[in-house]
């Protein structure tokens, strides 16, 4: 009888009846074969595979990651609040040892919303992989968490959230950002100066095949992953690599998902992307599931998979080859980085502008943050959005210093009222968020 | 007049009713060597001196598949599958006459790899040489599309007596299920065959003219000819025959639970308002998962001949049955021990009850009264932990769009039923103990043959049109229509509801006793490049499984009687 060898949990929330509008690609029917394939193979059936439901998420398990404006009600519906809710129900499932790995097969995706959000990115408004990542250092004892994006598109909202954490390991590997959407995630892009290499982007040229995946997932993302000695790993799983996806232009396949699945040995997979809806996710899925459970995905292959039309270009495999040796430099020199990035108790400033493609927004960003070599740092942002409100969000992070602590309700009161339609302060080692207009 | 026959295990129950209420009804043991004899005897009964032209309708329940199942009496069939890409159906092997061949449907019903002809013509040959005569086609995505099975049978169809489809058993998916399934279906078709032939032979010797109609384990009926392609569809019929007992006793608009309280188990069943719950794919039980439509019962292992013991100190119940309880004989004590030892039930010897409660006293270091209560109370708890644990599986079964989630419908039994044997003794301590009011059926020790005689009959169909492909079908009614692109919804649901009551009226269902509701559907569009391209209508309608109309007020009726139980 077919066994998985490691208990795995399945969360499947289709969404059936939600989607960004009647012909987006982020819609009702975009799971449907997928729910056909993994019914039709019997998923449910195979012992040692569990179907979890999934529960609703609530203010305050955004409100550890997010500064939604004006408010959560406004920016989520309910299929986010079920989305993150997903990710969580298998990270509760994992954390209480009831499964040894879980899939939260969700939609929507949420991988673009960053720390701010003032709505859709990228059809993304919450961000259910931090969401489920702050839940579990809340309620259990998680410190130490990787979090591998390998969703064809830069990940550049969880990149975001986590920029000054240097207890977790952000990695992103997609189509160079200047041949996709969202045009980030270079290799330069580091993560803050408390938080330096911590953050590795690792773009791709168009064409990359299962060969080129392998490459850098064998030669920098593993050996990160193993010095850097995670408590969980999380793998944001876009499926949007594959040779068939409409917005995107690489050459990866279910065989090769599956494979990538095997090697990385994730303890939480996140759907995120994946628009060949058809001839890419019922088989993607599946095989993830299957390498997941630690059962036989051989025979999992597309219908029209053609070897030899998949094949990796020299010059495809030259390129690759170059940016993981510049990532594993960055890597190697991770520590010094930091260590010349600022002075102790300095405030350091970055600008930035965000354009929210799904809801048509800009934003500005002042970002200030306390240069510290005992935690992530204080920082403040001041956002100002059009259309929309100019707010100032100030974060102490979890593990924050005490005078990192201080300074993050120095900021707080400091701030003049009038200037902002919102303060708003997260302190996460309080667990409290609190506002003043 | 109608007569309900529910075969058992260890005894057979047959009743006899006319609209005034309960005629006739006996106990047969249960001759598991000889199940004709069993049926003929009850019928024999029955039928004494009542002019046969009275009676309108007859209903079987019987354990004759599913005792094949468990003694593995089957007939040695051939199965063939078609799989194309996904989990290597080598996993879903049934036996040593199991092949796998080329071949490829996807998701959407599209071939992907045509069959190879040499391929399945060579296995047929091997399946000649060893005298196979009947065979099961089962192929992914058959439901979604049946050509390549009905390729092979029609490839087939001289060489073997009887070919058993994959898609004809259900809409739903489920590959290995679909050929647990099938394989089920064609391994108990000739005893199936066999035994009703005779039973229906034998009845028309007696002059009976009707159609005979079998209890599925979905608690609804099909006549003898329908059964012929879904043999398996009998199987745990009887749980089912027990909850449509006690439906009529249901109250409306709110939740029920029925325990069916006997000697080795407890089955457990779920009522919302009169309606019995489905599995929602098939019978599971054990290695058998299957797309057999069936209510949701659950056993348990617990019931008035539950072995009692002391483990460490402490009492356990079950879950085995070692014997009939010491009053009766039996070797260990049992709950049953316990009743009669606090003088709840008057049966049996009460000086072997005694001993047998004396001696769960002296391990537990307590007086034989307070072990008594002990074993009471405990057997009440277990039968309701297990009851509530279902209920508990139940709601927190995963939902898929966000308005069933908002929904939530949670299941909140405000009422039980008990039936069994040892019921009546149970039904104060369950009721204190759970604080929902509990009532005994009437007549309980036949509503199980009582619910058989007035099932009604049900089926399922299931629709999938897509506009895009411009074809809707129903792969189980062998059916398929061409569609436009300006197909909506109410085309949808009227086709479905035509093929239902087609189906219902085939299976030999009354008109008037047509409760067809709506159970799944769902619409997506079809967008491709951010263009429209059309849209799937998913559609699945049942005739629910609930009582005949004409006779809804005979069970308030079953206990103006009580003196005619006879026994033999």
């Amino acid at each position: 009888m077919l066994k998985a060898a490691h208990k795995t949990g399945l969360v499947f929330f289709p969404a059936f009846d939600w989607a960004i509008d009647p012909t987006h690609p982020e819609r009702e029917e975009r799971l449907l074969y997928t729910q056909d394939q993994v019914t039709e193979e019997g998923i449910f059936d195979i012992e040692g595979i569990l179907e979890l439901k999934p529960d609703l998420i609530s203010n305050q398990d955004i409100q550890r990651v997010h500064f939604c404006i004006p408010d959560e009600e406004t920016i989520t519906t309910e299929s986010h609040l079920i989305s993150a809710g997903g990710a969580v129900a298998i990270a509760q499932a994992v954390m209480e040892k009831r499964i040894k790995r879980g899939f939260a097969l969700v939609r929507p995706p949420g991988h673009h919303a960053m720390r701010i959000s003032h709505g859709g990115r990228g059809f993304c408004h919450i961000n259910m992989e931090a969401i489920m990542v702050e839940y579990i250092r809340r309620h259990y004892d998680v410190k130490r968490v990787a979090i591998i994006d390998t969703d064809c598109h830069h990940g550049d909202g969880t990149n975001d959230i986590y920029w000054h954490d240097p207890d977790t390991l952000f990695i992103s590997i997609h189509q160079d950002g200047r041949t996709l959407f969202p045009g980030s995630g270079f290799t330069g892009e580091l993560g803050g100066p408390n938080a330096l290499g911590s953050n590795l982007n690792i773009p791709l040229p168009p064409g990359t095949a299962t060969e080129g995946y392998l490459y850098v997932l064998e030669n920098t993302i593993l050996p990160a992953i193993e010095a850097f000695k995670p408590d969980i790993i999380v793998n944001s799983a876009g499926q949007d690599n594959h040779y068939t996806d409409p917005l995107t232009n690489m050459k990866f396949c279910a065989q090769g998902y599956a494979d990538l699945t095997r090697l990385l040995k994730p303890d939480i997979a996140v759907l995120e992307g994946g628009y060949a809806i058809e001839g890419a996710l019922p088989y993607v899925n599946l095989g993830i599931i299957l390498a997941l459970a630690g059962l036989d995905y051989s025979r999992v292959v597309e219908p029209d998979y053609n070897p030899e039309k998949l094949q990796q270009a020299p010059q495809v495999t030259e390129k690759i080859k170059k940016t993981v040796d510049i990532i594993n430099t960055h890597w190697k020199n991770r520590h010094k980085m930091r260590e010349s990035a600022g002075t102790p108790g300095d405030i350091q400033e970055r600008h930035r502008e965000i354009y929210y493609d799904t809801d048509n927004i800009l934003e500005r960003q002042k970002e200030k943050v306390r240069i510290c070599r005992e935690c992530g740092g204080t920082f403040e942002v001041e956002s100002t959005a059009m259309p929309g409100s100019r707010v100032l969000a100030i974060h102490i992070p979890q593990y924050a210093c005490h005078h990192c602590q201080e300074k993050g309700y120095e900021m707080y009161d400091r701030a003049p009222k009038n200037k902002y339609d919102k303060v708003l302060l997260q302190d996460k080692p309080r667990d409290m968020y609190v506002t003043k207009q | 007049m109608i007569i309900g026959l529910d075969v058992g295990g260890t005894h057979a129950d047959a009743v006899l009713l006319s609209k005034q209420g309960l005629e006739r009804q006996i106990k047969v043991p249960t001759d598991t060597s000889n199940l004709f004899e069993t049926v003929l005897t009850g019928f024999n009964y029955l039928l004494e001196d009542i002019p046969i032209g009275k009676i309108k309708r007859v209903v079987i329940s019987t354990t004759l598949t599913t005792n094949a199942i468990v003694q593995k009496k089957f007939n040695t069939v051939g199965t063939i599958v078609s799989s194309g890409p996904g989990i290597d159906p080598e996993w879903y092997r049934t036996d040593a006459n199991y092949h796998a061949v080329g071949g490829s449907i996807d998701h959407r019903g599209r071939e992907r790899k045509p069959l190879d002809h040499e391929e399945i013509l060579a296995i047929a040959h091997r399946m000649k040489e060893k005298n196979i005569t009947i065979l099961g086609v089962i192929g992914k995505f058959s439901v979604r599309n049946p050509t390549h099975e009905l390729e092979i049978r029609d490839l087939l169809k001289n060489q073997f007596e009887t070919i058993f489809l994959g898609h004809h058993v259900s809409g739903n998916l489920n590959f290995p299920r679909r050929i647990a399934t099938v394989h089920l279906n064609a391994s108990v078709y000739e005893i199936h065959r066999d035994f009703f032939h005779a039973v229906k032979n034998s009845l028309e010797q007696k002059g009976l003219q009707i159609p005979i109609q079998i209890l599925k384990a979905d608690g609804g009926t099909m006549n003898l000819e329908s059964s012929m392609a879904f043999p398996a569809q009998t199987i745990l019929s009887g749980p089912a025959a027990s909850v449509m007992g006690s439906i009529a006793y249901a109250p409306g608009d709110m939740d029920a639970m029925v325990l069916d309280i006997g000697g080795t188990t407890t089955d457990i069943a779920i009522l919302v308002d009169k309606v019995p719950l489905l599995e929602p794919l098939g019978i599971r039980r054990g290695k058998y998962k299957t797309l057999i439509r069936s209510l949701k019962t659950h056993s348990r292992g617990i019931g008035g001949d539950s072995h009692v013991r002391v483990e460490k100190g402490k009492l356990k119940i079950g879950s085995g049955r070692l014997g009939p309880a010491m009053a009766f004989g039996g070797p260990v004590p049992t709950p049953t021990d316990a009743l009669i030892f606090l003088k709840k039930m008057n049966m049996g010897d009460p000086l072997l009850a005694q001993k047998g409660i004396d001696s769960i006293a002296q391990a537990l270091g307590i007086d034989p009264e307070a072990a008594a209560q002990a074993i009471f109370k405990k057997t009440c708890t277990m039968i309701l932990e297990q009851a509530q644990a279902l209920i508990h599986r139940i709601n927190t079964k995963p939902v898929y769009t966000i308005h069933e989630f908002l929904a939530g419908y949670a299941i909140d039994p405000q009422k039980i039923l008990l039936l069994g044997g040892p019921a009546p003794y149970f039904a104060q301590e369950i009721e204190a103990q759970s604080g929902i009011s509990t009532e005994v059926v009437p007549a309980s020790s036949v509503a199980n043959a009582i619910g058989a005689a007035l099932a009604r009959t049900t089926c399922e169909v299931s629709l999938l049109a897509d506009t895009e492909q411009g074809k809707a079908m129903a792969p189980e009614e062998d059916f398929t229509r061409k569609i436009s692109h300006k197909f909506t919804e109410e085309d949808a649901v009227e086709i479905t509801h035509d093929l239902l009551l087609k189906k219902a009226l085939k299976s030999g269902a009354d008109i008037e006793d047509m409760a067809v509701e709506i159970i799944e559907y769902q619409k997506f569009n079809i967008v491709r490049n951010f263009s429209p391209r059309g849209k799937i209508f998913k559609v699945k309608m049942q005739v629910k499984p609930g009582l005949i109309k004409a006779y809804d007020a005979v069970c308030h009726h079953c206990t103006i009687n009580p003196d005619i139980e006879k026994g033999i």
